[in-house]
């Protein structure tokens, strides 16, 4: 179950960040500099998962990493020991990957918002925290949560993933295609059990229906 | 408001960037408390490294190409001809987010098996894969390219004055979503170089793999090769977004009422 | 809902420039209480720049903004107590009609019951009682144009604000709306601008008219005011159809290239032999069949209900020259009939040169 609650944290860390990094960039130009940098930016850390991930927080955070080191030397603090491979610690590494991902799926919503409806509200006599408490609010509801689903069953496919690789050992035995094609080795069937046991298809089923629907209203409210 | 945007930049720039000048800071120790380039030097003279990295920067282009060609007349079809399909084309494009990695091996093992049969054994099989995985990104870029500009009335004029439909693709929709392709582009190279987990899986070698395997001996080159790719990764999607933006997409048309009336932003990736 | 009297609107010497281009060169305009005004204009006039400088959307680089005596410059937009309706979309999406229309007053923390009975009597009062309950995509233009109304009314604003409100939508609906705009205005007595670029619509319903003109207002006068005596000649030009005439001057006249002499009183007093050009309104020319001070032959008929706008291809013109004629009369001269024009002398307008 240990893979559902890192999805479900991450992917709320991830939204909440990733929407709040989205609203700070929207605001300028659809061509300004920042706005394009944040999507660059965006675009590679959502991919760059996996080995240079662990590389970067090895570099940050690991045992001669610059934090470590820095807080060592400075504030006498020790952050050896597994707490990467925590919860905390694995929710860091996670959400440096899904919340340029939420921004990338978010920001588009954020631009269905038309200025009309800002300026409509302030005329109306409202405060920027009563616009956002009963317009975009709730208009940007549906989109948030379908990008927070995506993000759970981002979390969710990635450790699952892991997982099964992890369980093989320390290190991760390339499995040759012939292999795993023949069934030879049982290994492969195993890892696939594995994955696919963790109830999967009923997440994957679910989360699409979920944000289908959502979908649904956020097309007709924000095109 | 505008403290409250600078603060919230300012902390999530710091959040992402640290991670990167560490790797700057891990990669170019040295003895003694001196700054040596020795393990950038490195990456020159591995010939393994070289190679791998070729393969990944091969693999790439074919990725992106392949992908744009299959998706932009698709989806530009869609767009114009069949729009009820577009629900279903969005779930599909959404599918390889959701599903792990390793089902998708799985899953494509026999299909790998004909690929292999006719094409051999070589690592650039691996861009059919990578197209399913550049899906969900690429196909939101070139939907807000497309819905940015009317592509309808545009294909339209065309066809009445006597275009082909490929005229119409390359001459008139093309070059209008030009910037919202290019970027779909760059995303696919972005992933491309960024990912690992199948190629290893399916025991390729490729930029990410050999990293992997290099770190276990040598951490400092490894560190400088992973920052190397991201950032030249992200100076590529930068730097096409920036040239390729200049150009702003066609609205020349005035409103017949420049009041509160404002067009769509296209936006999603660097457009 | 009971009758408010209306505040007057003063707006002083208002400047705006938006990266070096000026939007508003000096704009001084008082709306008496009660009043209908328009802005009309040409795109990029500034007309649509004052309006959301008065509503506090916008703020000016100089000048000042009283409404009702009080100085609001430096007020903001949600404390200016001003309905609002815009071109389009501005209705929330996620909202009913009547939720719409009630949202200003629950931002005034009016009860629910009581707010819903508010705008349930609003909507009625445009019309639309029964579509409470629909969501904006669910109802036409015309209707969301409405809604957005009622909304600016429901809050009891001090002035009215509507920035080209009927540009988007159809003709017989935008004719049909503009009189229940004003009707509404009157009945309920609240002082009022409209920013228009359509001057059949501004002249059609205003108490007043302001033509304004690179950021400037070029005259404010009565619809009819305006109309007949244009203080510029860019208003000359920009209401109403005009045909141009250019020449020079010969006393009281205009001297056209062909020799012909077209009695003009307005150029009275500038020197002679000048180059010089006039304006002559279709409905001031006179026709008849044989001569006439211009002659010509006629070209086409353009049937406009009670009015047929006949085209008359001169010799002494530029441009072929619109004339009306009542419709009964439009066979009288069929295309390619020689024809004479008369014109009154003081009917020439001086154009800009």
């Amino acid at each position: 179950m240990r893979s559902i609650e890192l999805s479900a944290i991450t992917a709320v860390i991830g939204a909440v960040v990733g929407a709040v990094l989205a609203w700070a960039v929207v605001g300028g130009r659809p061509d300004g500099f920042l706005r394009r940098t944040v999507t660059a930016a965006a675009g590679v850390l959502a991919q760059f998962g996996g080995v240079t991930l662990a590389f970067a927080f090895l570099a940050t955070v690991g045992a001669e990493g610059l934090v470590t080191v820095a807080l060592q030397d400075h504030l006498g603090v020790d952050l050896s020991g597994t707490w990467v491979f925590e919860l905390t610690g694995l929710a860091l590494v996670y959400s440096y990957f899904q919340i340029p991902l939420m921004v990338l799926v978010f920001l588009p919503a954020l631009d269905g918002l038309r200025p009309q409806w800002s300026e409509a509200a302030r005329s109306l006599g409202g405060s920027p925290w009563t616009y956002l408490r009963l317009v975009a609010g709730p208009l940007l509801a549906p989109a948030f949560l379908g990008s927070m689903l995506l993000l759970f069953a981002n979390a969710f496919s990635a450790y699952a993933t892991a997982a099964a690789l992890v369980s093989q050992g320390a290190s991760i035995v390339p499995l040759q295609i012939r292999a795993l094609q023949t069934g030879e080795v049982v290994l492969g069937q195993q890892n696939v059990g594995k994955a696919l046991g963790l109830g999967m298809v009923v997440v994957v089923a679910v989360v699409l229906a979920l944000y289908a629907l959502l979908q649904r209203r956020t097309s007709r409210w924000l095109r | 408001m505008k403290w409250a945007r600078r603060a919230v930049l300012a902390v999530l720039g710091l959040y992402f960037l640290l991670p990167l000048v560490a790797m700057l800071d891990f990669s170019t120790r040295g003895r003694g408390g001196v700054r040596d380039l020795s393990a950038w030097r490195a990456i020159g003279q591995d010939s393994e490294l070289l190679h791998a990295i070729l393969v990944s920067v091969e693999l790439a282009v074919l990725t992106a190409v392949l992908m744009l060609v299959l998706l932009v007349p698709t989806m530009t079809w869609v767009h114009l001809r069949l729009p009820r399909m577009k629900r279903l084309i969005e779930a599909l494009c959404l599918l390889p987010l959701v599903i792990p990695a390793i089902v998708l091996v799985v899953g494509i093992a026999s299909l790998y098996s004909w690929v292999t049969y006719f094409l051999g054994d070589s690592p650039l099989t691996l861009t059919f894969v990578y197209v399913v995985l550049v899906l969900p990104y690429a196909y939101r870029a070139i939907e807000s390219g497309l819905t940015a500009v009317d592509v309808r009335t545009l294909s339209e004029a065309a066809r009445s004055l006597g275009a082909s439909w490929p005229t119409v693709m390359l001459r008139v929709v093309l070059p209008n979503v030009r910037a919202a392709v290019l970027s779909a582009g760059l995303l696919a190279v972005a992933l491309v170089l960024g990912e690992y987990t199948i190629a290893s899986l399916l025991n390729f070698t490729t930029l990410q793999v050999d990293v992997a395997l290099l770190g276990k001996r040598n951490a400092e080159i490894s560190i400088a090769v992973s920052l190397a790719a991201l950032v030249f990764a992200f100076a590529l999607l930068l730097g096409i977004s920036l040239v390729a933006g200049r150009r702003r997409s066609a609205r020349a048309v005035e409103p017949l009422a420049p009041s509160a009336a404002q067009p769509l932003a296209s936006s999603g990736a660097p457009a | 809902m009971s009758e408010r009297d209306g505040v007057a609107v003063d707006l002083t010497g208002l400047h705006r420039s938006y990266g070096g281009v000026p939007a508003l060169d000096g704009l001084d305009l008082h709306v008496q209480a009660g009043e209908f005004v328009s802005l009309l204009g040409p795109s990029g006039c500034g007309k649509t720049t004052a309006l959301r400088i008065l509503a506090g959307l916008e703020t000016a680089d100089e000048g000042q903004v009283r409404v009702g005596g009080k100085d609001l410059t430096q007020v903001p937009a949600n404390r200016r107590d001003m309905g609002m309706v815009f071109q389009a979309y501005s209705l929330f999406p996620h909202l009913t009609a009547l939720d719409n229309v009630a949202f200003g007053l629950r931002l005034r923390k009016v009860s629910t019951s009581d707010r819903r009975r508010q705008a349930g009597e609003v909507l009625e009062l445009v019309g639309l009682g029964s579509q409470a309950g629909k969501y904006p995509h669910q109802m036409s233009g015309g209707q969301q144009q409405r809604v957005a109304l009622a909304r600016a009314l429901a809050i009891r604003p001090q002035v009215l604000l509507l920035d080209e409100p009927l540009s988007a939508l159809d003709a017989k609906v935008r004719v049909q709306l503009r009189e229940e705009i004003r009707r509404l205005q009157t009945e309920l007595g609240i002082t009022t601008l409209f920013v228009t670029h359509d001057q059949e619509e501004a002249l059609a319903i205003s108490d007043r008219v302001g033509v304004m003109s690179q950021g400037r207002l070029e005259q404010l006068d009565s619809p009819a005011t305006v109309y007949q005596r244009p203080a510029t000649p860019f208003v000359a030009e920009f209401v109403g159809v005009t045909n141009s005439f250019s020449g020079t001057v010969d006393g009281a006249g205009v001297l056209l290239p062909g020799g012909v002499r077209l009695p003009a009183a307005v150029v009275q007093g500038l020197p002679d032999r000048s180059p010089v050009r006039v304006l002559v309104r279709p409905d001031a020319l006179h026709l008849r069949a044989g001569d006439g001070v211009l002659r010509g032959s006629v070209v086409t008929h353009s049937f406009l209900g009670p009015v047929t706008r006949l085209s008359v291809k001169l010799a002494e013109a530029d441009l072929p020259v619109r004339v009306d004629l009542p419709s009964e009369r439009a066979h009288e001269f069929p295309v390619a009939s020689q024809v004479g024009l008369d014109v009154e002398p003081t009917a020439a307008l001086l154009a800009r040169s």
